[in-house]
């Protein structure tokens, strides 16, 4: 879906802003809004990474460790030396960007497979690090201390307070992503993913707009990290591991890589799968991620956002 | 009538090329006036498009050089030489699937409105400005080449002649100073093929000098002011269409048919 | 006890890593049986091991088969998942390209990790050594008798392929696949089910890796990835698509990390490989035996 709605946005937005509310009225729900701000987090990668998928059409397998790099940037930079979480953040986001130049310039040269494979390599030698490097890191009991946020003596101490703070990021960053798509920059990426032969030859730099995406795709990951880190106010290396990553691409699976409702709906269906539906059957947890991603690979290649389509579609027929 | 300058805005030089042990083009060198419409028949296999992707930076040649403007261009990328001011079209169409009719042209402009990652994200006043510079001026090329009222249908919906001119509708776009057509007329009945002739005269018309390898003979004899012929990669004439027309080697080679 | 000198534990972390490497060459060789015929890469290549060493066990320690009898019916159990993957996982895709069969692929190693999850817990298991524990002592290196087990099953596993490959019709037809899957299927040979049989012999050479190195390095549910990856990296460093390639390739690439765990760190143990590896996807993607020609006619 090409043309963002504002409607759409516009609709969502209320229901964000009513959610807790609901949730406070309603008791056996009264958890949700935590959980939201985990689905809102994970938005934030996945918008990215829909971006990088759906438009750029690159894989990534390896994404938790941008996550991570943001994660553990801004918990050693604020907890050991006490900087200031905001510009921590920033911070964050530049490594991570600097690091995503790096992998990124020689991978995405590769094709499917290959690119797929480095950026799995790329994602478990990040988490080897996370583990090993225990005089910054923790290693794997991880870090803590980690200071919440506030903005000019405002606190973002409570669930309410940080929910609110993390979907003002996830719109941010929707609208962002929203106006790069129906950009000139969105164009090209359409063109490399229509025809790379096409749109080299009107003059789009395919390597430099696949990196760009990667690198974008990078930063809001790094965001989300250091949002994380500061609400949980710990973290350890478990959180940034290979299944992380292969839980973002269940998430983009399932809601959908063409567009980026898919992005909201994957990240949140999943979030609840994880944190809440799935809570009492932990066995089970990896098997059903299993199935899901093949029974949508299988049956709904376009995931669940796509699914208006193939019923318009079905109607014409 | 068009005028053609003194200068030559694309000099093929000695070009080679090998692939494995097949030579596709041999030592082959021309020049191309700028705003003169040159033609490149020969029969299948001769290594035109070999040379049109040579040309348009898909690989670079074994050797030789391919000079544009006056500055060598044979090993820069594709995209860097749609900068520099060519453009081309593809044998078996290549348009853009996923998006419109309008949407194709509008990204033909990218090599000359460029606007920055930063401001279109954040879709600051001069992001939308040049948004609206784009769509005004691929609506006016979609005019000029009689697809207007199409402009939100999906690029794949139109019909395959009406595809060939969208896609040098789309290479109209950057401005470019030499176009490269593969093939415009290429699967094309007669009215779509006079449709197609007119378009590129009145491209050249405009002052762009266009290259084109076709088969059909009515045509390039029709529009072309001079033309190349290649057989096995090698040039085996060069000249005037009427020229071309009584030169025994080409009859020889390629048997004068098409229409 | 002699002493043990720098050479002496170099030679040790050579014959490991020949050991290790061993295992890594089975799977990458695994990789390539399927890539040849299919140009997909499996990334469940990996859990083929882990399932081998786990229902090995199954069959020793549970239905207390002898070993000699619970080795091939882990085999045959093994090989029959490597069909069901083809079958329930590849076929059913309708628009095959290239992002759907790798999101296949994973969806099912990670539905094979959990399954095995469910059935087998969390916790490592081991097996007995075919031959005993009695290590022997060679240059001050002390080799346990299991590491000439594993590198002896890739010694056969290779030689009974070239003969497969080389000597039988079906292994001829699979090569022909390989080379040329619409000329193959014009003189008669099913695709389908050479694809079928590339995923039930990369299914068993697996299997054959996980039961020879359960009782060196014991078995746990989601050993599978790792292995998957370190066995790709092998694959590649040989030149995908190679056997000799993915047999030099594993060993270097086990060498190269024992080595390295070794002499530089072994908390790092397991990024020797994955390193190795992003230097020949970047540097020299067609790897050792490969060249560019090969690759850049590839489908994918």
């Amino acid at each position: 879906m090409l043309r963002i709605g504002k409607l759409p946005i516009a609709v969502f937005a209320l229901f964000i802003i009513a959610f807790p509310w609901i949730a406070h009225k309603i008791p056996p729900i009264e958890n949700y809004t935590d959980i939201m701000i985990f689905a809102g987090i994970y938005c934030l990668i996945t918008l990215g990474l829909s971006l990088l998928m759906g438009y750029a059409g690159q894989i990534s397998i390896g994404h938790a460790a941008f996550y991570g790099i943001g994660a553990y940037t801004s918990a050693i930079l604020t907890a050991n030396y006490g900087f200031n979480p905001w510009l921590c953040m920033f911070f964050g986001m530049i490594v991570t960007a600097a690091v995503a130049v790096l992998v990124g310039a020689p991978s995405l040269k590769l094709r499917g497979h290959y690119l797929a494979m480095a950026t799995l390599a790329f994602g478990i030698i990040v988490y080897i690090v996370f583990n090993e490097e225990t005089a910054w890191t923790g290693g794997p009991d991880g870090m803590t201390g980690i200071p919440g946020l506030s903005l000019l003596g405002f606190a973002f101490d409570s669930v309410d307070r940080y929910y609110y703070l993390v979907w003002i990021f996830v719109f941010a960053a929707f609208i962002f992503t929203a106006n790069l798509i129906q950009s000139d920059t969105g164009r090209a990426l359409r063109a490399i993913h229509a025809s790379e032969t096409a749109a080299g030859a009107m003059g789009v730099d395919i390597s430099g707009h696949k990196l760009l995406v990667f690198v974008y795709s990078a930063v809001l990951a790094s965001l989300a990290g250091s949002l994380y880190a500061h609400y949980l106010n710990f973290i350890n290396p478990s959180t940034f591991d290979l299944f992380f990553s292969i839980k973002l691409l269940i998430m983009i699976a399932l809601g959908g890589m063409y567009n980026l409702w898919g992005a909201i709906i994957g990240a949140g269906l999943i979030t609840f799968l994880s944190y809440e539906w799935l809570h009492y059957f932990e066995e089970f947890e990896v098997i059903v991620y299993g199935a899901i991603l093949l029974l949508v690979t299988i049956f709904l290649p376009k995931g669940l956002a796509g699914t208006p389509e193939i019923v318009k579609t079905w109607f014409r027929k | 009538m068009n005028f053609i300058g003194e200068d030559n805005i694309l000099e093929v030089n000695r070009v080679n090329m090998a692939f494995g042990g097949l030579m596709a083009l041999s030592y082959l060198s021309f020049k191309v006036k700028r705003g003169m419409i040159k033609a490149v028949i020969g029969p299948n296999g001769a290594g035109k498009t070999t040379l049109f992707n040579i040309i348009t930076g898909s690989f670079p040649p074994t050797e030789g050089s391919i000079i544009f403007k006056g500055m060598p261009v044979e090993r820069l990328k594709a995209h860097k030489i749609a900068h520099r001011g060519i453009s081309r079209t593809f044998q078996t169409v290549e348009l853009f699937d996923n998006m419109t009719v309008l949407e194709n042209v509008m990204l033909g402009c990218h090599t000359c409105i460029r606007t920055s990652f930063l401001a279109s994200g954040l879709r600051l006043p001069m992001a939308r400005k040049k948004e609206a510079q784009i769509r005004e001026k691929a609506m006016k090329i979609l005019k000029f080449i009689g697809l207007a009222d199409k402009f939100k249908d999906p690029a794949d919906s139109l019909p395959l002649g009406e595809q060939k001119i969208l896609e040098i509708g789309r290479a109209l776009a950057g401005d470019p100073e030499l176009i490269c057509l593969d093939e415009p007329a290429a699967g094309l009945n007669e009215t779509e093929t006079y449709v197609a002739s007119s378009l590129i005269r009145a491209i050249n018309a405009k002052g762009i000098t266009v290259l084109l390898v076709e088969h059909d003979m009515k045509v390039i004899m029709n529009i072309s002011d001079e033309i190349v012929v290649l057989n096995y990669g090698q040039k085996i004439a060069e000249g005037s269409p009427r020229e071309i027309q009584n030169n025994a080697r080409v009859i020889e080679a390629y048997l004068g048919s098409g229409s | 006890m002699e002493k043990i000198t720098l050479a002496g534990q170099i030679f040790q972390y050579l014959i490991t890593g020949l050991t290790v490497g061993s295992i890594y060459a089975m799977v990458a060789v695994g990789f390539n049986i399927i890539y040849n015929v299919t140009e997909i890469i499996n990334f469940a290549q990996g859990e083929f091991v882990m399932l081998g060493g786990l229902i090995m066990v199954f069959f020793y320690a549970v239905v207390k088969l002898p070993l000699v009898v619970a080795f091939p019916a882990t085999v045959l159990l093994v090989t029959l998942v490597g069909i069901l993957l083809d079958r329930l996982a590849i076929r059913p895709i309708r628009q095959p390209t290239v992002l759907t069969l790798i999101i296949a692929t994973i969806a099912a190693s990670i539905l094979i990790k959990g399954a095995a999850m469910l059935i087998w817990g969390k916790d490592p298991y081991d097996l007995p050594a075919f031959s005993g524990r009695n290590a022997i002592t060679v240059f001050g290196a002390v080799i346990q008798p299991q590491y000439f087990w594993v590198i002896g099953f890739l010694i056969i596993v290779v030689i009974a392929l070239s003969i497969f490959f080389d000597r039988t019709i079906v292994g001829k037809a699979m090569s022909a696949c390989a080379d040329n899957p619409d000329a193959a299927s014009l003189v008669g040979i099913n695709v389908q089910q050479m694809i079928l049989l590339s995923f039930a012999l990369s299914a068993a050479i697996g299997a054959v890796a996980g039961i020879t190195v359960t009782p060196i390095s014991l078995m746990e549910y989601d050993r599978g990835a790792m292995l998957a990856v370190k066995g790709f990296g092998a694959a590649i460093l040989g030149g995908l698509g190679s056997f000799p390639g993915a047999v030099l390739g594993g060993l270097i690439m086990g060498t190269i990390e024992s080595m390295g765990a070794g002499l530089i760190s072994s908390g790092y143990k397991d990024a020797f490989a994955l390193i190795v590896l992003l230097v020949v996807l970047f540097f020299k993607p067609s790897g050792i035996m490969g060249s560019i020609e090969i690759s850049r006619i590839k489908r994918f």
